[in-house]
């Protein structure tokens, strides 16, 4: 990925993203549907696009994945 | 930012027989909850101390303290999970419902945390470390040299003071979300929001100036 590649991706804003408060209000489901392989991005888009987009949820989401999967 | 949605809305599952033996366990008296409860307690401590460990790399808490960052993120969770014990609602496992408020202790505790030994000052302001934050190759600087100009202009003058202290705070030095929260007493979705909107500033002033296309 090139610099200026890398700077568009981080600028971009997805409509569909939800947020910090709702994204974590929902996190032990999502986890329980990615470990489940029930498409937890399809059901729940707003969730998926702000995992890509916020750091700290998407490393509350790493953390909660291998707590549940060790 | 839109509400949560799911396109299909998840289904009251039975409980599985691990969820409903834990809620038996933890509503029982005497002994058996005495029993439940320990675990729960060690299966967290366990829990923290990994996801401190995970982390470590990307935090200025260190040894001793880091140990005591988890055992008080079990502590608290432990807390929060028995005084909500009536709000689960058997969407997830128990377990993974559990540990999502260890998880978010150990988040918040982090955050409060690095301002014990913090390697950035709020206010630090070193706009001169933006092309590294961006990953952008020192060669080409000086072609970024407007772009980043740019960059500057909207933190300036379409930002709030609010908004820009707390840009220039996690973008521009870097100061983890949950640290820049603890300090300015803010929820995470608060800063997540300013850093949304500024972004979104930023990248329409971007294409403007023909730095980047309209976004699709």
């Amino acid at each position: 990925m090139s610099d200026m590649e890398r700077l568009d991706r981080f600028l971009r804003t997805d409509p569909r993203d939800v947020g910090c408060e709702e994204a974590l209000a929902v996190l032990h489901i999502y986890v329980d549907l990615t470990v489940n392989d029930q498409d937890a991005a399809g059901r729940y888009p707003g969730v998926a696009a702000h995992l890509k987009a916020c750091g700290p949820c998407d490393e509350d989401f790493s953390g909660l994945l291998l707590a549940v999967t060790e | 930012m839109k509400g949560v949605e799911s396109t299909g809305v998840p289904a009251q599952q039975d409980l599985d027989d691990e969820s409903r033996e834990w809620l038996g366990r933890l509503a029982a008296v005497g002994g058996e909850r005495q029993a439940a409860e320990r675990e729960l307690h060690a299966r967290l401590v366990r829990i923290a101390l990994a996801e401190v460990r995970r982390r470590s790399a990307s935090t200025p808490v260190t040894g001793r303290e880091l140990d005591d960052v988890a055992h008080q993120a079990a502590a608290d969770a432990m807390v929060a999970i028995l005084a909500k014990l009536g709000d689960f609602r058997g969407e997830s496992r128990f377990i993974t419902w559990a540990y999502r408020f260890v998880i978010l202790e150990v988040s918040s505790k982090l955050g409060r945390h690095y301002w014990r030994h913090p390697p950035v000052a709020l206010d630090a302001e070193q706009w001169e470390r933006l092309p590294d934050r961006f990953g952008i190759d020192p060669a080409s600087h000086a072609e970024w040299a407007g772009i980043l100009a740019e960059i500057r202009r909207v933190a300036d003058e379409e930002l709030t003071e609010h908004q820009r202290r707390i840009f220039v705070a996690v973008v521009v030095d870097g100061i983890p979300v949950d640290a820049v929260a603890a300090r300015l007493d803010l929820r995470r979705n608060a800063i997540y929001k300013v850093v949304f909107d500024a972004r979104r500033k930023i990248r329409r002033a971007l294409v403007v100036n023909g730095y980047l296309e309209e976004q699709r």
